[in-house]
């Protein structure tokens, strides 16, 4: 790991400043991703900031009915809200999904939201990546994919958004809450968080140089049957092949999002429009697909996945 | 300010230089840098006084920022229950309980842990006085080779308070009902925890007669 300088904040806005002051400064909250990268010397912050103690804790109503997570708030502790529990459990049941009880333990709402890829060319840094360092090429190109993207990849880059959360928070239209470098706050829809790697896939985020997310606001409740499906090659601690996030009601009609399949949790209104037929909804959401020959199998795992939901939702098996 | 020596292997050369002599002077809330010269040119090596209580005892270390929580327990305090596995995160050796949550020490930095009420597996039970889920994992012999058992009983200690405290896991069926402490929900929740000799069934069982129920 590089060495580092530590500075501990006690305010979003104190946080913004730090960040305004140093280029090479990271925000450190649970740090489950961001150290792990650090080891690895893929991540190389000269200067982290622990926003740790900033009161951004708390899970609070909102005025319309919905809910404000703070960007501290665990992935344990939200899971496991009465409130979450019972009007977005498409949200519990996504977190769950993911990673272990210790990491979720530690790993926040806003920490979440910006992990990154998974993709072994990622990870290898004796490989050549673009997204891990510019205009240096993509050996996923041409190596093992079978993880990897089938939609809103590049040809710079074919990696995935890799979590869980971020597919139910799209099925839900959340809203990200941010502070900037400058003080001023602003909103992020999710659905414009996440960006398409493009030619620039080390531009992940909306966010801009020291912007801190501070919550994620999640709209009035929808009702419905709230499932989150995940497909992975083991049944649990693995990350998505295939996953689907769904909030339907009875006849398999509502929203759902897929991740494991392109750099943002993916969700398409004509998938939303043809539900509750299957087979119409997967063909929106892989239309334009460009797999490579060992992830090809996504296609029809995201129509078969899907299918599997709809017949829970209509309460086809337990 | 007392800190114990570092365990020779862990003294990197490019460390020896620069730890010497510092101490004083330091701001509170922030590390300082200072330049240690290698062969490779100068680099910055940022240390910081952190405070840690573990199993109840307060310890005042100065540590590179670098330092993770489990480094600080087995290489600053010599505490070596706790093991080095993957050192990412991946196979729950190094699970210790904080504020009384079971986490990945080797994915969490030392200097974060400031007034934190850490639990190691030294502090939940010692050989003459077994944690109940100690014990029980001598009864039914959830260890082979014990490598990874210190994280799989602090995880396992943590996950029926999580079941208690109504955290669901992915194959809790009913989110609004409370959650059991089933054979499946011990192997799902317990998935962070890697044991090579595959004692798992054992684990399992051991946690299930703690919870009071039959595996």
């Amino acid at each position: 790991m590089k060495p580092f300088t530590f500075e501990r904040v006690s305010s979003p806005a104190q946080a913004a400043a730090a960040a305004a002051k140093s280029r090479g400064a990271r925000f450190i909250a649970g740090g489950t991703n961001l150290l792990d990268l650090m080891k690895l010397e893929i991540e190389a912050p000269t200067h982290l900031i622990d926003v740790t103690q900033t009161g951004l804790g708390e899970i609070s109503a909102t005025g319309d009915g919905g809910l404000r997570i703070g960007a501290l708030v665990t992935n344990t502790a939200l899971a496991a809200h009465e409130r979450v529990k019972r009007d977005y459990g498409v949200l519990s049941r996504a977190i769950v999904a993911g990673a272990s009880g210790q990491l979720r333990n530690k790993a926040t709402t806003g920490g979440n939201l910006l992990q990154r890829t998974r993709c072994p060319y990622f990870y290898d840094t004796n490989m050549a990546c673009n997204k891990r360092v510019p205009e240096s090429g993509c050996s996923a190109r041409g190596g093992v994919s079978r993880q990897l993207g089938i939609v809103g990849v590049s040809e710079a880059c074919i990696a995935t958004y890799p979590g869980d959360m971020a597919v139910a928070l799209r099925v839900l239209d959340a809203v990200v809450e941010t502070v900037r470098p400058d003080g001023s706050a602003r909103t992020i829809p999710i659905a414009e968080f996440h960006r398409l790697w493009g030619d620039t896939p080390h531009i992940e985020t909306a966010l801009e140089p020291g912007e801190m997310i501070t919550a994620v606001v999640l709209p009035a409740p929808l009702g419905g049957t709230h499932l989150y499906h995940k497909v992975r090659d083991r049944r649990s601690y693995a990350f998505a092949l295939v996953s689907v996030a769904a909030v339907l009601d009875a006849e398999g009609r509502g929203r759902v999002a897929v991740g494991g399949i392109a750099p943002r949790p993916w969700r398409v209104e004509a998938a939303d429009a043809a539900l509750p037929d299957a087979a119409a909804a997967a063909r929106a959401l892989t239309q334009g697909a460009s797999p490579t020959d060992q992830n090809a199998f996504k296609i029809a795992l995201v129509e078969r996945t899907l299918a599997g939901v709809l017949a829970k939702a209509r309460g086809e098996f337990a | 300010m007392d800190e114990p020596g570092y365990f020779a292997v862990s003294r990197r050369g490019v460390l020896q230089s620069g730890a010497a002599g510092f101490a004083a002077g330091t701001v509170p809330g922030a590390s300082v840098a200072f330049a240690a010269e290698n062969k490779a040119g100068a680099i910055a090596v940022s240390r910081m006084p952190v405070r840690l209580e573990v199993n109840g005892e307060g310890h005042d270390l100065t540590l590179d920022t670098r330092t993770t929580l489990l480094d600080a327990l087995r290489e600053h305090l010599h505490m070596t229950g706790t093991k080095k596995g993957c050192d990412h995160g991946q196979c729950g050796a190094c699970t210790v309980i904080v504020n009384g949550e079971r986490i990945n020490s080797c994915l969490s930095l030392a200097v974060m842990h400031e007034g934190d009420a850490i639990t190691t597996i030294e502090g939940l039970g010692t050989p003459e006085a077994m944690h109940p889920m100690q014990a029980a994992f001598v009864k039914h012999d959830g260890y082979q080779c014990g490598y990874c058992t210190p994280g799989q009983i602090c995880s396992a200690v943590a996950v029926l308070k999580e079941i208690a405290a109504g955290v669901p896991s992915h194959v809790t069926e009913d989110l609004g009902a409370p959650m059991q402490a089933s054979n499946m929900e011990m192997r799902e929740r317990m998935s962070g925890n890697i044991c090579r000799c595959g004692a798992y069934s054992n684990i399992a069982e051991a946690m299930a007669q703690v919870a009071g129920e039959s595996a």
